[in-house]
């Protein structure tokens, strides 16, 4: 069920109906009903998976509490017999038992998503060998592919490995866990929520408060304003430039890449404002995604305000322990011994980091496309990484250019260029016909074109790009306005300007949005990850 | 501290790191230099410092990553 579609629209408001009307103490239940009836309409076969992914992750979790609380007994029982260097024995055995329990989660849990996401692209992989070493192609299986699995398939294995980190404690209560695993605004596309910023707030019981709901409110129709008038509009041009790269080359490319940061930008943001806003409604804070991405100024900037809670996740749960596990630390002496501190140092955590950055790549997708447009941010960031010391002498040498806002404005730009370039590999998804289209951005000199027909020749309108603009401009002026404390929190408490605003955004999403006849009513880009 | 110090020194010449008061909020450490400077706590101080200890309150300044090798060496 789409958050764009009328019954979604419909489907909300008899939760929220509900969820204020039962008596508190079931309000869960009713979030957990309403979680378990969208997903199975959103496809009822896709259930069987995601009982699977909570049930598993209810009974591991579980023994790994039992184990913890068992250790834990143990010590404090011993205290007096054991010293110092026994605890610590116990522990570590201890933690080595946890450790092989989480490891089968672990393989039980993302094994399911690797088998279902991964096996037609790496049996078409084996098939291309075969078939280039004279052998006969592989038959590809059509495997099911349930909405949203890697979100929530994530979202539970992070929770998986804070149990066995004792960061959290186990919920006894499977419902509650599978509450905290479904939950339905954030099913399709995110924000990957942490277990103690979400759990206790879906059980908790939460009394109406206008102020909470009128922000929520305004802040799910600001979610539609990005997602029907700036990603769908964007969306009519890109379908075409994607699907006839070879007549769509040079200038093409380069307007390619603004209109498809438009459109995802408009497209996951808001799909997260709805989110975060329907949650608001029911006085649930989510944690943000997002923090005016396009305003970076580096590659590491833009990736610590673009899906944060995804990144967050890969530092957390594979860049550090990868980087800080007993291989690498003996590789990392190894190679500081063979190559000298300054190699020998950097070496384990680059490996790290290219490795987390390939993982990344995957997790949006089995593709080619994917993995190098992770590789490639890899690349951009271990380099700027590597340029600092060069960085540092150019601010010094020129100080006040370095401070200016001309700079500021030169590296954000730069920063948007660069990651809206690579993300065009999210387009063509084929490796060589983007790396060709990104050749010819400066092979064919094609930019007068533009202005004899081309800019209207596949299939947006000069209204259209009108939407687009005029969209993409009031978002910024509005973001930047929010920086600090977001407009909607202050217009919240002025009833007559909220109710303008509503009356104001919601006519707006009526007279430009792009649905109906004629339009592809457009899925959310992230959900099909 | 002198050889936590020495350690951070070399990881940032340009910063006085007796006088930030939050290494991770201010910009000056981040997730790769956190990664670099554990590894190097693991070899000089002999302890080992497991992925869940990498959070920002144990590298706001000298005191609290002192704190955590402490707090890990007593463990």
């Amino acid at each position: 069920m789409l958050f764009t579609t009328g019954s979604f629209v419909l489907f909300a408001s008899l939760t929220l109906l509900l969820y204020f009307t039962v008596p508190s103490r079931l309000q869960w239940w009713v979030l957990l009903g309403a979680s378990l009836v969208f997903y199975a309409l959103s496809g009822a076969e896709y259930l069987v998976f995601i009982l699977y992914t909570a049930t598993l992750t209810y009974v591991i979790s579980r023994l790994l509490q039992k184990k913890a609380d068992a250790e834990d007994s143990y010590v404090d029982a011993h205290r007096e017999e054991m010293d110092k260097a026994q605890r610590k024995a116990y522990r570590a055995d201890g933690k080595k038992k946890r450790f092989r329990l989480l490891v089968l989660g672990l393989i039980l849990g993302l094994g399911m998503l690797a088998v279902l996401k991964y096996t037609a692209f790496v049996l078409g992989v084996a098939s291309d060998i075969a078939v280039s070493f004279g052998g006969e192609g592989l038959a590809i299986p059509s495997l099911l592919l349930p909405l949203g699995i890697s979100f929530y398939t994530f979202q539970s294995m992070g929770y998986l490995i804070d149990v066995y980190r004792k960061k959290a404690r186990a919920e006894t209560h499977y419902g509650k866990l599978l509450l905290f695993v479904s939950f339905f605004p954030q099913l399709l596309q995110g924000p990957i929520s942490r277990f103690d910023s979400l759990h206790e707030q879906l059980i908790t019981p939460h009394r109406f408060d206008g102020s909470s709901f009128r922000a929520g409110f305004l802040r799910v129709m600001w979610g539609y304003f990005k997602k029907l008038l700036m990603a769908d509009t964007a969306m009519i041009g890109i379908k075409l430039l994607i699907e006839s790269p070879e007549q769509y080359r040079g200038i093409y490319v380069f307007l390619l890449i603004l209109l498809y940061s438009a459109q995802i930008y408009g497209d996951f943001t808001g799909g997260i404002d709805i989110t975060i806003g329907l949650s608001e409604m029911m006085g649930i804070k989510l944690t943000e995604n997002f923090n005016r991405p396009f305003s970076s100024k580096s590659t590491k900037e833009y990736w610590n305000r673009w899906h944060i809670t995804m990144g967050a996740w890969f530092t957390d749960y594979v860049f550090y322990p990868l980087s800080v596990c007993r291989p690498m630390q003996r590789f990392s002496s190894f190679s500081v011994k063979r190559m000298g501190r300054a190699i020998g140092l950097r070496l384990p955590v680059y490996l790290a980091t290219v490795v987390t950055w390939f993982l990344t790549g995957l997790w949006h997708g089995a593709g080619w496309n994917f993995i190098v447009w992770g590789l490639l941010n890899c690349l951009v960031i271990l380099v700027s990484r590597e340029l600092e010391p060069l960085y540092r002498v150019f601010h010094k040498r020129f100080p006040r250019l370095g401070s200016s806002g001309v700079w500021g404005a030169w590296c954000a730009v730069r920063t948007f260029l660069l990651m809206g370039l690579i993300r065009s590999l999210d387009c063509y998804r084929d490796v060589p016909t983007t790396f060709s289209q990104w050749a010819s951005m400066v092979t064919v000199p094609n930019i007068g074109e533009l202005f004899s027909g081309g800019l209207i020749s596949f299939g947006l309108s000069f209204f259209d790009y009108g939407v687009i603009l005029a969209s993409a401009v009031t978002v910024f002026f509005v973001s930047r306005a929010g920086k600090d404390v977001p407009l909607r929190h202050r217009i919240a408490d002025k009833p007559v300007l909220w109710c303008a605003l509503v009356a104001l955004l919601f006519s707006v999403v009526l007279i430009f949005g792009a649905y109906g006849i004629g339009y592809d009513a457009s899925q959310f880009i992230y959900s099909q990850f | 501290m002198e050889q936590l110090l020495e350690i951070l020194n070399q990881l940032h010449p340009d910063v006085d790191f007796t006088s930030v008061d939050d290494l991770y909020e201010e910009g000056v450490l981040d997730s790769l230099d956190m990664v670099r400077l554990v590894t190097e706590i693991s070899q000089t101080f002999d302890v080992t410092v497991p992925p869940e200890e990498l959070v920002p309150e144990n590298f706001q300044n000298v005191k609290t990553i002192l704190a955590m090798i402490e707090r890990l060496d007593e463990e």
